[in-house]
């Protein structure tokens, strides 16, 4: 466990990809089994003991420290499972190398009776270190939070076996804890294990980004077109266990099982099949903005209030397969064609297939993502984040193959914002200003004044860091940490020009707006902040969307 | 005779008026006694200052040949007699030649702690603990939470990431006096003997603690190396560094920084570091609270740190405990960037 605790705790603090890569596969190369099989599904969220409480931990806290100086101590730390894990008093009788190791908290919790387990808990305490504690209080109140992904962690158990992380999310679903065979085979000790999933998952295929001049080179005859929604990626999977059972499960798009967020959608899938999609919300034969997807993603528990009132629908791309027959060879033109008359033969309001936009050469495309309404997308055209653009002849192929898909996104919103504060980066950008808090105008009872809208912190080049990060340095008003408030008066300050998908209301905003995806887009060196955008500007924005998107919201329209 | 009448806490320090003399203070005295050379309790400035050997020395190599009238080495246990008191210096195991302070008069015994630590450090003399009447002492990591743990575990952790990450340099941020001695000093006990780069402004207390025999192997400067040479090495830097221009010379380095404050993650956070380690000067919780009980005193004054949690501490245990006011103590490195700031 101390060892698991001490890979947590450099998890937690690794800015960086990679590094946090290396860290978990040097852990799993180095670790037995089972207990390093254990983790892996710690890490990949696999792990379904229940939860201690809370108010459990305090109890035990409070039944060994003296209440002032917890008091103190967890004003101080501000986070209980760290106060606990470091007030935590050693026991004398304790000998050392007690510690549990993560096989027997695992196997445990998930036997364990309510009853028992404060005192259990206690005597792993007893046994562990500072961080030890940590790592087995956050494992045990569900609190493991350390910025790794499920995708993340695969990634580094494929690289024990110079394998692509694709071929573990294909064996993921059929697989158990603690992963012993497929570790065997990952060391080449024993056979690829067998996957014996009624409806496993398939690595998507994705689409380049596309300017106006790659289109240009391409014969417009060979290709279909589509509109992008924007809504969450998912694959729709179902099929017939050995018992003849129809097994239905819905993936993200890298290939986390997401079924429990949306039983809605499962029970639409009745035939053995396949479907790529995207996943939207639907309010009277209308598509929602991604910020109505966004308040049911947010929620926690899936009740039928909510499933009333965020009704989800299936918005079908493409067929991977159906029956026990793999189309994903299949040119995309045919594919389409099964899928319609899967989608017929399904007959369910949930699920439909993204139509296609008629044009016969580029100009019409282009005219079509600068007016999606009029070119067949019509009331639903702000749901639509631009235009794929896919071959007919091509087949299904995961990854990223450059020629057969393009994403051809609508055109961001901008606007001219000043910079206010900036803060460090960290790992390679820690000696760097590159977290930046933008504001623009607005009118308040002391006058005109920059109101925080968002913060950023990418988008610039490498080269632009290093002028602004001169700039923020050479231009210092006042320092909090490791945060700096940078000069920003009318006349002097940095405008940036500031690139965003969408916007929201928020109650955690000074301006009451939050900004979906910002991003540096260009420093307007040339620009004087006196000039740069106001609130009524975004506001004005914000209140064409609603009214165009979600003209029904807010009045308990179930 | 009440300890109030031989020890008086100014805001200026504490004073000793039977003895005529001053401990630690912040504002130019007379007569100082000074615990060690950390620049928030070693000042330049005063009349005549009496303290160990290699804490005259540090302040000689910290404020120049002038940095007092007069100066008086005193060993580690020797008997000075001061007007109506007498004084002597006893190993704090802080940093290299730190001292607590004890002060006797008419039978009554004060210990003025300074900085201390209670647990081993290659590069200074074991603290000792000195039974008294009144203790003086810090609570910089005065909460329940600051369990220091175990050095060497840290070191560890330190060696295995440098193993791992073979293509990066390792910054590991430490203070100039003490802490960055002590990490080579530990990394060379556990075997590393690659050589160890510094940051030039540890460069002359580190050849210092060399020259007092304590052997940290081949140690070089950052100036004179290439970004190649740089690559899998660990750099010591005053922690300020780490968020320096200085910085950008390294190969993707790993940001380590060594102090007892990593303890809590929302501060190794709040500083962008990647590898907190948990190493101290300072005494942790237990070491305060084992010190204060083992010294015997029935009276425990609190000078600099989290002051609430162990004043709550003493009174429980029914020891007679007070604050100290004193203003300028704190961490070495905030001392260091203030005298950078009004420099």
């Amino acid at each position: 466990m101390n060892r698991f605790a001490e890979l947590l705790d450099r998890l937690a603090y690794e800015p960086g990809r990679n590094a946090k890569l290396r860290l978990i596969a040097d852990y799993l190369r180095r670790t037995p089994d089972p207990e390093r099989g254990w983790a892996l599904a710690a890490l990949t969220g696999a792990l379904t003991f229940k939860h201690a409480k809370a108010g459990m931990i305090r109890g035990l806290i409070a039944e060994r420290t003296d209440p002032a100086l917890f008091s103190l101590s967890y004003d101080y730390v501000g986070d209980l499972s760290e106060t606990v894990a470091l007030m935590w008093p050693l026991d004398p009788n304790q000998k050392s190398g007690s510690a549990p190791t993560l096989t027997e908290v695992v196997q445990t919790l998930s036997t364990l009776g309510k009853a028992q387990l404060p005192a259990k808990i206690a005597r792993w305490l007893d046994g562990l270190d500072e961080t030890g504690r940590w790592a087995l209080l956050k494992l045990v109140t569900g609190g493991l939070r350390i910025g790794v992904s499920a995708r993340l962690a695969k990634t580094a158990v494929a690289s024990l076996g110079n394998q692509p992380p694709d071929e573990i999310e294909i064996l993921w679903p059929g697989l158990q804890a603690p992963y012993l065979d497929l570790f065997a085979w990952l060391e080449g000790r024993a056979e690829r294990p067998s996957t014996r999933d009624p409806a496993p998952f398939r690595p998507p295929m994705l689409a380049h980004a596309a300017e106006k001049s790659d289109l240009a080179r391409l014969d417009a005859a060979d290709y279909l077109a589509e509109w992008k929604w924007d809504g969450i990626r998912v694959q729709a999977v179902a099929g017939r266990d050995q018992h003849g059972e129809l097994v239905a499960r819905l993936y993200s798009r890298t290939g986390e099982e997401i079924s429990k967020s949306f039983p809605d959608l499962l029970a639409l899938l009745r035939l053995p099949c396949a479907i790529d999609g995207e996943l939207l919300i639907m309010r009277e034969a209308r598509v929602q903005s991604f910020n109505v997807l966004q308040q049911r993603l947010n929620r926690k528990s899936v009740t039928s209030k909510l499933l009333a009132e965020f009704p989800a629908h299936l918005r079908a791309y493409d067929l991977l397969a159906e029956e026990d027959e793999d189309l994903r060879d299949r040119p995309f033109a045919t594919r389409r064609e099964r899928l319609q008359a899967l989608i017929t033969r399904l007959s369910d309001p949930r699920i439909d297939i993204s139509p296609l936009i008629s044009f016969k050469n580029w100009s019409d495309l282009t005219a079509a993502r600068a007016d999606p309404a009029s070119a067949g997308a019509g009331v639903d055209a702000d749901a639509v984040e631009g235009i794929m653009v896919k071959r007919r002849d091509a087949p299904y192929v995961p990854g990223r193959p450059r020629g057969p898909w393009w994403k051809w996104k609508r055109d961001p919103m901008i606007i001219d914002a000043v910079l206010m504060y900036a803060q460090r980066g960290h790992g390679k950008r820690s000696s760097y200003y590159s977290d930046y808090t933008f504001g623009v105008w607005s009118k308040r009872d002391s006058g005109e004044e920059l109101v925080p809208v968002g913060k950023a912190y990418f988008g610039f080049t490498d080269e632009e860091l290093v002028q602004i990060d001169r700039f923020v340095r050479r231009n210092t008003v006042d320092r909090f940490g490791p945060v700096r408030e940078v000069v920003h008066e009318p006349k002097s300050g940095l405008v940036l020009e500031v690139a965003f998908e969408g916007l929201q209301r928020s109650t955690r905003h000074k301006s009451g707006i939050a900004m979906r995806f910002p991003r540096i887009n260009r420093l307007r060196w040339d620009k004087p902040p006196a000039e740069a955008d106001r609130l009524e500007t975004l506001e004005s924005l914000l209140t064409q969307r609603e009214h165009a998107t979600m003209p029904t919201v807010g009045g308990g329209n179930v | 005779m009440r300890p109030e009448d031989i020890l008086v806490p100014t805001p200026s320090g504490v004073c000793c008026k039977p003895g005529g003399f001053h401990i630690d203070p912040t504002r130019p005295v007379e007569k100082a006694l000074i615990t060690h050379g950390h620049s928030d309790h070693a000042r330049a400035g005063h009349g005549a200052v009496l303290a160990t050997q290699e804490t005259l020395d540090i302040m000689r190599l910290r404020y120049g040949d002038n940095f007092a009238g007069s100066i008086q080495a005193v060993r580690y246990g020797e008997i000075v007699k001061l007007g109506g008191a007498t004084a002597s210096f006893h190993p704090a195991g802080h940093v290299l030649g730190s001292a607590q302070i004890r002060v006797e008069c008419n039978g009554l015994r004060v210990v003025a702690s300074g900085d201390y630590k209670n647990v081993a450090d290659p590069t200074c003399t074991q603290f000792e603990l000195v039974p008294c009447d009144v203790f003086i002492t810090e609570a910089t990591f005065g909460l329940p939470v600051f369990r220091h743990h175990d050095a060497a575990g840290e070191i560890g952790k330190l060696l295995r990431s440098v193993e791992l990450f073979l293509e990066r340099a390792h910054l590991v941020g430490a203070y100039s006096l003490g802490k960055a001695q002590r990490v080579i000093a530990m990394l060379r006990a556990a075997g590393h003997d690659q050589p160890i780069y510094i940051h030039g402004a540890m460069e002359t207390i580190t050849r210092y603690y060399q020259s007092r025999t304590i052997d940290l192997g081949r140690v070089e400067l950052v100036r004179g190396a290439n970004k190649a040479e740089l690559c899998g090495r660990i750099v010591i830097c005053p922690p300020s560094a780490i968020s320096d221009l200085w910085s950008r010379r390294f190969p993707d380095p790993v940001v380590a920084f060594a102090s007892g404050w990593m303890r809590v993650r929302a501060r190794a956070r709040q500083r962008g570091v990647t590898l907190p380690l948990v190493i101290s000067d300072h005494a942790d919780w237990d070491g305060l609270t084992a010190t204060i009980t083992a010294t015997g005193a029935s009276e425990v004054w609190v000078t600099h740190g989290q002051e609430d949690a162990l004043l709550h501490w003493c009174r429980a245990k029914s020891l007679k405990a007070r604050p100290l006011d004193i203003v300028g103590y704190g961490d070495e490195e905030d001392a260091a960037a203030q005298a950078e700031a009004e420099a």
